[in-house]
């Protein structure tokens, strides 16, 4: 950990939808580079913190900081779109199903948001879709549409879209989810190279395997808390609490199913 | 069947079809306005807004086209508003069909998956932005074809401001019937002509529908 202050910084998270209390005062803090993975049953509420961190399931109770920043500050709804879209250029976000706008080309995918909001001209955004459509090995398929594309394919360009803003954060939701089994390894590739060059990133996901061999620190939620965190040598191998290791086994037992 | 008669006064129909195209034209592009508007007004976030939009639509699909053609042509002198019977035509049709259009714009704008949504504003994209750059390019390509069943109604809609007696098709058709007594030739020219015109709408919106799925 280089420095003492979070790089972000997650104060007491709490989110109702009414009775129900899907968060329940998580609080997580994240260093600069650091990969975190949660881990955790479906409605355990993991994906509802991740997206929280870029306020597109906004908390009801709680703090969200992103260095000086308060993500979810609460503000009159025009200046407050106009924090939340300064702020969520920093945030970058990978779905489960990749979201590519079906209508644009990769290169459209990408070079879209940074010549409307960074104003780059069709040159500096074309060396910008190269630049990260290299990092995800794509290169080629840069005037394709995203329907000629495989599954891994779209996930690749939706990181290199996310990247293409410079974000200090990436956030991945299940990035692999919706993927066929031979498609998963091409994005835990390039995931990987982004934790390589220390990518700060938060990780939902099924992939254990991925978690253990990639993140600094794993948390594993269920039923809004977090029950158990820790390094992922300590999680996967000798988790303390009973619910994580019932959480694991069963996991293992589908996998090999 | 005296196709003589036919022959010899098709030229007035031509003219009247002339007419409808017209009045199907402006009345498509106030339509087009009147759904867009609704729509949005619909999607706002402002729930007077959203009130508006849903009265507009309710009011004008809930009560028959002829009756609001009537109240606005003959009730509007009463109220300050002079319109000529072309005028009255295409304002009354148009806010009519618009009311249709709404839905039909509406329901293409929420028929565009809402991770696209989600994609744009994480990107840093306002509310704004992301509907004119990313929804509403998409719902466009899902817009055409049930626009054109929205058109094909107001085409033969048209038909209503004969009787607010607009030289088109239909009062052409019953004006010479008054003087040739002849209904079953002069209602199968402008019949005729009104399936050219609709036909043609058709194949320009399968058209514009295959282009827009191309690109």
């Amino acid at each position: 950990m280089k420095d003492a202050k979070p790089f972000l910084d997650i104060r007491h998270a709490q989110k109702s939808y009414g009775s129900l209390e899907v968060l329940k005062d998580i609080s997580l803090q994240v260093q600069r580079g650091q990969i975190v993975a949660i881990i955790g049953p479906s409605g355990s509420g993991k994906s509802t913190l991740l997206r929280a961190i870029n306020d597109l399931d906004p908390l009801t109770g709680g703090e969200v900081w992103l260095e000086d920043t308060q993500v979810n500050k609460n503000l009159p709804y025009r200046q407050y779109e106009k924090h939340i879209n300064k702020v969520r250029q920093d945030i970058g976000m990978v779905f489960q199903h990749f979201n590519l706008f079906p209508h644009l080309t990769v290169r459209g995918n990408i070079t879209l948001v940074p010549k409307m909001l960074k104003g780059l001209s069709e040159d500096e955004a074309n060396n910008l879709a190269v630049e990260q459509l290299g990092r995800v090995g794509l290169i080629d398929r840069i005037d394709y549409y995203p329907s000629q594309l495989s599954g891994g394919q779209k996930q690749r360009v939706a990181i290199a879209r996310a990247l293409a803003m410079k974000p200090k954060v990436m956030l991945f939701d299940e990035a692999t989810s919706a993927l066929d089994p031979e498609l998963v390894e091409e994005v835990n590739q390039v995931m990987k190279k982004l934790a390589e060059e220390h990518m700060t990133m938060v990780i939902v996901t099924h992939e254990m395997g991925f978690a253990e061999s990639v993140c600094d620190r794993v948390l594993f939620m269920d039923q809004g808390v977090v029950v158990e965190e820790g390094p992922p040598d300590v999680i996967f191998r000798n988790p303390a609490n009973e619910r994580t290791r019932n959480f694991l086994r069963k996991h293992l037992e589908g996998v090999r199913r | 069947m005296d196709i003589e008669l036919m022959l010899k006064v098709y030229p007035f129909f031509l003219k009247a079809a002339w007419v409808t195209i017209q009045l199907s034209v402006l009345t498509t592009i106030l339509g087009l306005i009147c759904g867009a508007l609704g729509a949005a007004a619909k999607l706002s976030r402002h729930s007077v807004l959203r009130i508006i939009g849903a009265s507009y639509v309710s009011l004008f699909r809930g009560t028959p086209a002829l009756i609001q053609l009537f109240l606005l042509y003959f009730g509007g002198p009463q109220v300050g508003i002079q319109l000529d019977a072309f005028e009255a035509g295409v304002i009354g049709l148009g806010i009519n069909i618009g009311a249709y259009m709404t839905e039909t714009i509406r329901g293409g704008i929420i028929a565009v998956d809402k991770g696209q949504t989600e994609a744009a504003r994480t990107l840093g994209l306002s509310r704004f932005q992301t509907m004119t750059r990313v929804v509403l390019p998409q719902a466009a390509r899902l817009i055409i074809r049930p626009l054109g069943v929205n058109i094909n109604a107001l085409i033969k809609g048209t038909a209503l401001v004969a009787a607010i007696s607009v030289i088109e098709l239909t009062y052409t058709a019953q004006r010479y019937i008054g003087s040739t007594y002849k209904p079953f030739e002069m209602f199968l020219l402008s019949g005729a002509l009104y399936m050219i015109i609709i036909y043609t709408t058709g194949r320009g919106i399968a058209w514009l529908d295959r282009k827009a799925r191309i690109a």
